[in-house]
């Protein structure tokens, strides 16, 4: 037994132990529940990120990797990590502290299953990024609705039954066609072990169907217009903690999805059907915005906001090549952060008014002047200002999507367009204008809590705006590996396909100006 | 004709049935000499021998075709008749507590327990028509007694009346299918019926009597549209009854289904598939859709089993080894999940008695949690939703059809999951999302064992016993073929 066998294995669990721990704590010792969930989480993060450390970003294979036959042969214990993996895993480790810290005082009836079904999440949403059996992807994957079943139904808000309803059957429906393209796969492979199917080659006829059959449980997920009506009222509905993992990791499930299974093992299907995604990203990042527009709750228009975010990337990843997969990762991770962000920010301000409801607020920059610049920075990352890490995903994923098709990019650009004018006029409503409202003379600004939750974000936020290579560095080995198996497989030029991502990035991210970049990006496209 | 019985070890695969046609006259005879109010005695020992009946099966595994060729045993066999001991065990000792109020206090329950399990047992092992049915028969009457024998109760007696003439008729039907197959063969032992069809190939007489032969047994493992029994029968019965019912029977008739078409009928595969395929996509489809309406939570068992049936039709389907290995681990798993949802169901009692419609479970995650839990647990594996149990037995019989290439069947069972999860969650939704309406009376230690047991073996299925019962099954299902 050593590191690189058991790393991924007790990452996986070790929220099982902290589950396990608050099980057998009294009820009524609130207290010590929340300090053992915080901490099982927070060791929880400094493990993932020991392994990340340990990670070697040069290998474009798979890591830590445990390999056992399990049930009969068709389905295996197999884990291990590549770029594309590793970040998420970080990710989710990274944000469930902060979900705990804002379900500290927002959550008062039945903490103790609430944390146990929270670190139960954390297990499957660890393990769905780092599995690699097919069968467990698609164990980890659904078994995350039950939780989120839960967290919606019993601590969420007034219309919560119909809303976990919704988010169950419309994931669920489109998850069983998984389910039976995962079957077919292991039919025509003879494996559920991911590293080999990467390599294996499935009939032309039958990519087609298996892509769409993926397609509707990743779509939903993601999710794509016209399969996201579940989405804003999840979110409006589920309490804070909930809406974050909600957009913040278990949306990146379709990207994860998309980049892992339908790109790499059905390539032709995903160069045939590429045209298709890349309309219903588009229509997503300009109908979705629209509709952010003329919300009145707060929550569903950082909903509709994802939506719109995730249309970036499914064109990004659908683009094919370097650039555009590089870009549709860092919008992953940098969305997780922002859109996590966000919803912490309004669950803040949640907690004082208990109302979603923009026309209840405004000028809360008089009370809450510390809430207020906290709010500006993830507005900002939102609109993907240059300087935020939102920034760095949207130009990626748009420089991608340019080389393969000019429209497409041209029908996103609205989307940036847009995006500034519903996020800024959201900010404007809430946080300036007069303090008028007889509600809100009383209210505070942030508390200790609250900050601790808050400031690391914007940090984080700030810091991958500016430096995003640990962020690509990372995923770049195993992006170009990706990038070059689709390419060959479709009969393209992978010199091509590969034009290095990285390259524009270290010449604009340090100014943060985007103009310089956008000449130096036009080249490969011209070649 | 010659007998084949020369001494007492060449019987040695039959020894299980033979301990437990002897223990039931002895108990019997206990029942009568002791006093009256000691029916939990004789559960016990019901249950004792039950289990030794299991043991016996489990050290001494003989294998072997015995009494002139009407009795088999094999690894099938004996896979099948420990998951029936096992059901019928679990449900015995579910009717323990309370059994004053469910009118189970009388002696002769166990017994007539342990006489349907003989008959279940003999189905499992029949290799002729003629042991078929005597298996069959011998079950069949055990359990229409069990259904009324809470007998001033109406309901109780409406459905044990009601099971018994819808049990009648299936039997016809099953017997003049056994005679329109004999007739057209010439044989009545399964083996001698494979090779005339091998020789003779397939004629419609056969044909005709395959379908009775299979709408028979369809009956007893109530597929659509021979289920409409399964929900008044299962609502009337007193619960412990219903879980009896749910349990063993459906085990055996299944493992009938599968001997005959996976052995009498394989040379005529294509035409019993259609049968089959029939059977599975109408109780999916049926049951996902009508268990929606319903308010009482054992017509809704009812339904649920119904579409489990189907599920576990669907790896009968394919018609290959792999098929059947998902049936056999489907039905495993089947039991486990039932076990536990009844000994849920008792151990829920308000103060006007068991809860009867799903509303009544309001709360129940407040007041009682543990039990709650696990019933939600229970539900969610149902479903088939990973990383439970109920998902695993899922993917081993789609896994089978999808390699059989029966993707419409597989697309249309797996929507009917989808579907059916809407019912399964209204029954998590009322429990956790409610507002309590009324207390639980304290559980039952016996109760609370069960709910245990099953609940870990439901979330830990793919570390601890998966593996282990996987084997089995590929074991079982291999001696078929």
């Amino acid at each position: 037994m050593n590191f690189d066998n058991t790393i991924l294995t007790i990452l996986t669990f070790l929220p099982l132990v902290g589950a396990a721990l608050i099980l057998v704590t009294p009820k009524t010792a609130l207290d010590a529940i929340r300090w053992t969930a915080l901490v099982t989480t927070i060791v929880t993060l400094g493990l993932s990120l020991w392994m990340w450390s340990a990670f070697d970003p040069s290998n474009p294979g798979f890591q830590f990797v445990v390999n056992y036959d399990w049930l009969g042969e068709s389905i295996g214990y197999r884990v291990g990590v590549d770029g594309i993996s590793v970040l998420f895993v970080v990710l989710s480790a990274l944000l469930m502290p902060f979900c705990v810290l804002a379900s500290w005082e927002a959550i008062d009836k039945r903490v103790k299953e609430y944390m146990v079904v929270f670190l139960i999440l954390e297990v499957l949403m660890i393990g769905v990024f780092t599995t690699l059996d097919l069968a467990m992807f698609y164990v980890f994957f659904e078994g995350t609705l039950l939780p989120m079943f839960l967290i919606i139904g019993i601590w969420g808000g007034k219309r919560r039954i119909q809303a976990s309803y919704k988010f169950f059957f419309y994931t669920f429906t489109g998850s069983v066609l998984m389910l039976l393209a995962i079957m077919a796969m292991y039919w025509n492979a003879g494996t559920t072990d991911i590293s080999r199917l990467l390599t294996h080659e499935f009939p032309e006829s039958m990519q087609i169907w298996l892509w769409l059959a993926f397609f509707a449980s990743l779509a939903v997920k993601m999710p794509m217009w016209p399969f996201h009506r579940w989405l804003p009222e999840a979110h409006v509905e589920a309490p804070t903690a909930g809406s974050v993992i909600l957009a913040a990791i278990l949306l990146k499930l379709g990207g994860y999805g998309f980049l892992r299974f339908s790109l790499p093992m059905f390539p032709d299907a995903s160069a045939q059907l590429s045209n298709f995604v890349f309309v219903l990203s588009v229509a997503a990042i300009i109908i979705t915005s629209l509709v952010a527009l003329v919300q009145t709750d707060i929550k569903k228009l950082i909903a509709y906001s994802s939506v719109a975010h995730m249309g970036f990337v499914t064109m990004g990843i659908f683009a094919g090549n370097a650039l555009g997969i590089q870009g549709a990762m860092f919008q992953m991770i940098s969305h997780g952060l922002v859109s996590g962000a966000l919803f912490l920010a309004v669950g803040v301000i949640y907690d004082r008014m208990h109302t979603r409801d923009i026309e209840a607020y405004g000028g809360l920059v008089e009370r809450m002047p510390r809430y207020a610049f906290a709010f500006m920075v993830f507005t900002m990352a939102n609109v993907g200002l240059p300087g935020t890490s939102g920034f760095v995903g949207e130009f990626l994923t748009m420089m991608g999507v340019f080389q393969v098709n000019t429209w497409v990019a041209f029908g996103a650009a609205f989307g940036v367009i847009f995006s500034a004018g519903y996020a800024l006029w959201l900010y404007r409503r809430v946080v300036f204008g007069a303090l008028t409202k007889e509600s809100l003379k009383g209210i505070l600004d942030l508390s200790l809590r609250e900050k601790v939750v808050l400031y690391p974000l914007i940090v984080l936020i700030i810091v991958f705006g500016f430096y995003p290579s640990p962020i690509l560095d990372t995923t770049a080995a195993s992006v170009n590996n990706l990038v070059s198996h689709y390419a060959t497989s479709v009969g393209l030029d992978p010199a091509v396909s590969l034009a290095d991502a990285r390259a524009p990035l270290e010449y604009a991210a340090p100014t943060g100006e985007a103009a310089p970049a956008a000449e130096h990006a036009a080249e490969p496209a011209a070649h | 004709m010659n007998s084949d019985v020369t001494d007492f070890a060449s019987i040695a695969p039959a020894y299980p049935e033979l301990l437990m046609a002897v223990g039931a006259l002895v108990l019997l005879v206990i029942g009568v000499v002791i006093n009256k109010e000691k029916s939990a005695l004789i559960s016990w020992l019901a249950v004792l021998l039950i289990a030794a009946a299991g043991l016996t099966a489990v050290l001494n595994p003989a294998d072997g075709v015995l009494f002139n060729g009407v009795f088999i045993a094999d690894a099938f066999a004996r896979y099948m008749k420990l998951l029936v001991l096992g059901g019928a065990a679990l449900s015995l000792i579910l009717a323990m507590p309370n059994d004053f109020e469910n009118g189970l206090h009388k002696f002769e329950y166990s017994i007539l327990a342990v006489l349907a399990t003989l008959g279940m047992m003999v189905m499992v092992s029949a290799n002729d028509l003629m042991s078929l049915y005597v298996g069959l028969e011998l079950q069949s009457l055990a359990l229409y007694v069990m259904a009324a024998i809470k007998r001033d109760d109406p309901r109780a007696t409406e459905a044990g009346l009601k099971y018994f003439v819808l049990g009648a008729l299936s039997s016809g039907l099953l017997l003049y299918g056994a005679s329109m197959v004999y007739g057209f063969t010439g044989h009545t032992n399964l083996q001698e019926i494979v090779s005339a069809i091998a020789m003779e190939g397939r004629s419609v007489g056969l044909i005709f009597g395959m379908v009775f032969l299979l709408t028979g047994v369809a009956f007893k493992i109530s597929a659509v549209p021979f289920h409409m029994w399964t929900p008044d029968v299962y609502e009337g019965a007193p619960t412990p009854v219903t879980a009896f019912l749910a349990m063993a029977p459906k085990v055996a008739a299944m493992s009938l289904m599968i001997r005959l078409v996976m052995d009498t009928f394989q040379p005529i595969t294509g035409d019993w598939q259609q049968v089959v395929i029939f059977l599975s996509i109408a109780s999916m489809v049926l049951a996902a859709f009508a268990a929606i309406g319903q308010k009482s939570i054992k017509r809704l068992i009812a339904y649920s089993s119904i579409g489990h049936v189907g599920f576990a039709l669907v790896g009968l389907s394919s018609g290959t080894q792999v098929g059947v290995e998902g049936v056999a681990i489907y039905m495993a798993i089947y039991v486990t999940m039932t076990a536990g949802l009844f000994a849920c169901i008792l151990s829920l009692r308000t103060e006007n008695g068991y809860v009867e419609t799903i509303d009544d479970l309001a709360g129940a995650a407040q007041t009682r949690p543990f039990v709650a839990a696990i019933m939600a647990i229970i539900m969610f594996s149902l479903i088939g939703l990973p990383p439970l149990a109920g998902f695993f037995a899922k993917w081993q019989v789609f896994l089978a059809a999808i390699e059989a290439r029966l993707f419409v069947l597989a697309v249309i069972g797996m929507l009917a999951s989808a579907v059916s999860a809407f019912y399964y969650l209204r029954v998590v939704k009322t429990m956790y999302f409610d507002e309590p309406k009324s207390t639980f009376a304290a559980v039952p230690n016996e109760l609370n064992i069960i709910i245990a047991v099953s609940a870990f073996l439901i979330v830990t299925y793919y570390f601890t016993v998966g593996s282990a019962l996987t084997n089995w099954a590929h074991i079982a299902a291999g001696s078929l073929f």
